[in-house]
Order: structure tokens, then C-alpha cells, then sequence
């Protein structure tokens, strides 16, 4: 299938008030999807909605559909525990553990997800998760370091690579650059080049110029509602709505 | 004009600045007073014997109170092979769990326990189990204990895992961990220190305890390891040597004391070097 989500419908309210607007969105695999918007759009919570991180939000409801290949996310087959190993999740803080070290960091997801591996397998898939996030280079001669004493570029891609030790599907990024300085940026977005030829990632940004250089499609949110989504190369050239043109020219946001 | 203002200014704040000293220091004065006291007046019958020997009968010169600090380690240990794990636990269902009436109902009675006197807590205990059973025991000390150490650790744990930021939560959670494992392994971990000071402050505040003690481990002038019997306790032998006319119980009841406090003091410090941030 060449859609990996398929999301029909989505509205959602904290409480009285009403984020999403039915939200019509397809997401393809192994592509870049991202989603921009000034902030209290709602692209946070949209992203958010995917892995059902809500659950545990008080006052959260919401009606619609998101379909994971082709499964209601909220059907009853589906465990969020479940879901959740295959669309993993990084938070625009980077929040590795603390009290834990680079290596528990990465090796957690592995141990703690029932899987009972043997200890050669989790070394050997942190390993690969820190050579996958960039990381392994930097880091290889201090696993037993804590993880929250690498520099911040450092920490944010520790937390990809703990996001990829569980082998997800699909990587949701939640403003992963948001708290990082140019240079850890750059760092980050080729990553995110690299990783979506295995991986479908979806990445929440307010930084234009960085949903312009990362992804191959881009929605356009605007006070809860998808303005529009297109190729990431149609849409900053010659976008189809007057609100998506104000806001890449600047007008708002 | 503006320089006298300056000056005022300046000052104000430097008197402000010692008042704040001061008052620091009023804090921590009772303790080296307290210790320094205790040292002076325990120092006569601090031998090696007051931590072997048993107790002697008034005017035998000698004797210890070796079968109140064994008793004092049973007690306490007793008291918290169960109040640990329930205390803690609770501490987690109110910090990770705890929402609605249930929750505030929990928070609201864990708190009016805190405060409510030591001694009650032995009377209750005495009623539960020292009637019933028609004797004092040890199993009936920690039981009163229990009252007072539970609610301490209680809050001090759902402080403790306030403190932990909601993005260690939600890490976990994303990566499809489930949440009692999340909860038990990375949000306890996470706050571990915070959890494991307040458990040893509420060890070292039971330890001390007395009043709850008087009428279920009752004390023992014996040894006594059987813990459906009366059992010493150092506390109990320093309110009973305190209480007595005999001038040699006076001085062990200060030596006693002294035996207490380093106890106490011991545990603090520990709790200070287990919990020590390893980098």
C-alpha cells in the first residue's frame, strides 16, 4: 500500500475548544511528510493524535478516523502500546533519561518492550540505532556517559536513535529542531534525509525554509484546518490557496 | 539626596542579607547544641558495653542496652518490609494515577495522618493488636510505626515524581513501553533519589519514636527476638532510664540518647552519600 496513514475526517477538543477541524490527510511511505503552520495551529496535537500520545490527556476527545495501513488506530485490535513501536516519537525537547547512560538510553525501548533479547542483540541494535542517528562516531568511546551530558545537537539525535532501536515503521517528529543551534540542525535534517529511504517521517516545523529543504510533501495548517498539502516543490512556488502564499510570503505567523 | 537614598538603600539590604543569615543559623543551632549536650553528658557511660551488654539492675555499675538497639533494628525493619512497598506504591498511584475524588480523598487523609500525634498511633495499635492479642510485641511497634512512617513517604514519593518532567513520560510512553514498566522503570528511576532520601528520613524519624512504642513493644529488659513478644528499644530504655529516680540510670538514659542520635544522624548521612548525583 503507498499510504501508510490515511487520517479522514479528524477533528479534536481539548475540553470546549476545538484544535482540528476535519482534517483530510494521506501520508506515503517511505517519504517526508511535513507539517507547518504558525504556532496553536494545531500541527503538534495533529501529530500527536497519530501515536495517540492524547490518550492520557485529560479533557482530550476526538472523532474521525486515522488509518494506520488500512486499521482504525482506535479500533479495539489496536494496542497504543503496539502502536506505538511502530510509529515512534521525537519531542522538540530533547529528553533523553537522566540517571540513565547512552547506551540504557538507546537499549531501554529494546529491554523494556517484553521482547526478552539477548544482551548481544540489544548491543548490537544500539549500535546500529546510534550509526543510523549519526551519533555512533561521537559517542562510541562514552556509552557509559549519562545520556543528558551530550550536548543538546547530541542529546536530539541520542533520541532518534532511542526511537529507532525498536525498528518503528514510521518516525514522528514533533519540532525536532526547534532547541537546537544551526549547525546540530543541519546535522538533523540530513539525517532525516538518510532516514526516509527505510522510514516514513512525518516532521511538525514552523521553519519554512526547513520544510522547503527536507520533505517531499508539505501541509499547510492554519487555526486547526489542512489549508492545503502538495510537493514540497509546488507549494512554495505556486501554492493553490491565498492563506498558504500570505504565509510563505510572510504575511502572518 | 540621591546618595543618602543609595546609602539607606544599600543599607537596608545588607541588614536584610544578615537577618536571613541569622536566621539559618537559628536553624541549625539546636543540633550542635542537642549533639554537643548529649556528647558532654553520655560521654561518662559510653563504653563499649552500653552496645553489647544488657541492661543491669539499678546500682550495678555497668550494663548496656544491647538488646534495645537489636530491638530498635527489628522494629524498624519490620516497619518497613511492608510500609516500603505500600508507601511507595501509593506514592505512585497518587502522582501517576491519582486524578478525581479518590485521589484527593487518599491526599487528604495521608496528610491529616502526618499530623497526627505519635502517640495516637500507639493507642490505635494497642486497641488492633495488642487487646486482641493479649500481648505486646513487636509486630504491634511496627504496626504503629508503620502509621507514622507511611504517610511520610507517601508524599515525599509523589513530590518526588511531580518533579519528574512530563517529557520522560511521554519518551516512554512513544516508545511503546508499557505504562507500568514506564511508570516502575523510568519514572521511579528517574526520581529514585528523591525517593530513597525521603525514605531514609522517615527511617530515621521512627527510629527516634517513642510515645507509639509505650504501650505495643511495651520494652524488654531481656533479649528477645520473637516478634509476637515484648521488645526493647532504645528509645523506650532512654524514657524508662529518663523517668527513673536512680542518678546511674540518668546518665545511661544520656548515653542512651547520644546511641540514638548517631543512629539517626548515621542514616542522614547516608542518605546524603547514597543519593549523591554519580557522574
Amino acid at each position: 500500500m503507498a499510504n501508510v496513514f490515511e487520517i479522514r475526517d479528524l477533528s479534536s477538543w481539548f475540553g470546549e475548544n476545538q484544535v482540528l477541524k476535519k482534517i483530510r490527510m494521506d501520508i506515503a511511505r517511505n517519504s517526508v511528510t511535513s507539517v507547518m503552520g504558525p504556532s496553536g495551529c494545531g500541527k503538534s496535537t495533529f501529530i500527536r493524535c497519530l501515536n495517540r500520545m492524547h490518550d492520557m490527556t485529560p479533557g482530550f476527545r476526538m472523532s474521525g478516523e486515522i488509518l494506520l495501513d488500512g486499521t482504525n488506530i482506535h479500533s479495539e485490535k489496536v494496542d497504543p502500546v503496539y502502536l506505538r513501536r511502530r510509529v515512534g516519537m521525537v519531542f522538540q525537547q530533547p529528553n533523553p533519561f537522566p540517571r540513565m547512560s547512552v547506551f540504557e538510553n538507546v537499549a531501554v525501548g529494546l529491554k523494556l518492550n517484553g521482547r526478552n533479547l539477548p544482551r548481544a542483540d540489544i548491543s548490537e541494535k544500539v549500535e546500529r540505532s546510534l550509526i543510523m542517528a549519526a551519533l555512533w562516531n561521537e559517542v562510541k568511546d562514552h556509552l557509559a556517559q549519562p545520556g543528558i551530558s551530550l550536548s543538546g545537537g547530541q542529546q536530539q539525535r541520542l533520541c532518534i536513535a532511542r526511537a529507532l532501536a525498536v525498528e518503528p515503521e514510521v518516525l514522528l517528529m514533533d519540532e525536532p529542531c526547534s532547541a537546537l543551534d544551526p549547525a546540530s540542525t543541519a546535522k538533523i535534517e540530513e539525517l532525516i534525509e538518510d532516514l526516509s529511504e527505510k522510514y516514513t517521517i512525518a516532521v511538525v516545523t514552523h521553519n519554512m525554509q526547513q520544510a522547503a529543504r527536507i520533505s517531499d510533501q508539505v501541509a499547510f495548517f492554519l487555526m486547526g484546518e489542512l489549508i492545503e498539502m502538495d510537493k514540497s516543490g509546488k507549494i512554495f512556488t505556486n501554492p493553490s490557496d491565498k492563506r498558504t502564499e500570505q504565509y510563505i510570503t510572510g504575511r502572518f505567523g | 539626596m540621591t546618595g543618602a537614598i543609595t546609602f539607606r538603600r544599600k543599607a537596608t539590604d545588607r541588614a536584610m542579607k544578615w537577618v536571613f543569615y541569622l536566621c539559618a543559623f537559628l536553624v541549625v543551632l539546636p543540633l550542635f547544641l542537642i549533639f554537643f549536650d548529649l556528647v558532654i553528658k553520655g560521654a561518662k557511660e559510653l563504653r563499649w558495653s552500653l552496645l553489647v551488654d544488657l541492661p543491669h539492675p539499678v546500682g550495678e555499675p555497668g550494663g548496656g542496652i544491647a538488646n534495645g538497639i537489636l530491638g530498635t533494628v527489628v522494629i524498624t525493619l519490620l516497619t518497613m518490609t511492608w510500609s516500603v512497598p505500600v508507601a511507595v506504591m501509593s506514592g505512585i498511584y497518587l502522582a501517576e494515577y491519582g486524578r478525581g475524588k479518590f485521589a484527593s480523598a487518599v491526599r487528604f487523609a495521608v496528610d491529616t495522618l502526618t499530623g497526627v500525634p505519635s502517640i495516637i498511633m500507639g493507642i490505635f495499635a494497642y486497641v488492633l493488636l495488642v487487646l486482641p492479642m493479649k500481648r505486646f510485641s513487636a509486630w504491634a511497634g511496627a504496626a504503629a510505626l508503620s502509621m507514622i512512617f507511611i504517610p511520610v513517604v507517601v508524599r515525599t514519593t509523589e513530590d518526588m515524581l511531580r518533579t519528574v518532567p512530563t517529557t520522560v513520560r511521554e519518551a516512554a510512553l512513544a516508545l511503546g513501553i508499557a505504562r507500568w514498566k514506564a511508570t516502575l522503570r523510568i519514572t521511579v528511576r528517574t526520581a529514585w533519589p528523591g525517593i530513597l532520601t525521603g525514605i531514609l528520613l522517615a527511617m530515621s524519624r521512627i527510629i527516634g519514636e517513642t510515645a507509639p512504642l509505650l504501650f505495643t513493644a511495651l520494652g524488654n529488659q531481656f533479649w528477645q527476638t520473637k516478634l509476637d513478644q515484648p521488645m526493647a528499644a532504645v528509645p523506650l530504655q532512654v524514657f524508662t532510664y529518663a523517668i527513673s529516680p536512680y542518678e546511674d540510670w540518668h546518665d545511661k538514659a544520656w548515653a542512651g540518647a547520644l546511641v540514638l542520635i548517631t543512629m539517626v544522624l548515621l542514616i542522614n548521612i547516608a542518605a546524603r552519600v547514597l543519593t549523591r548525583e554519580k557522574r
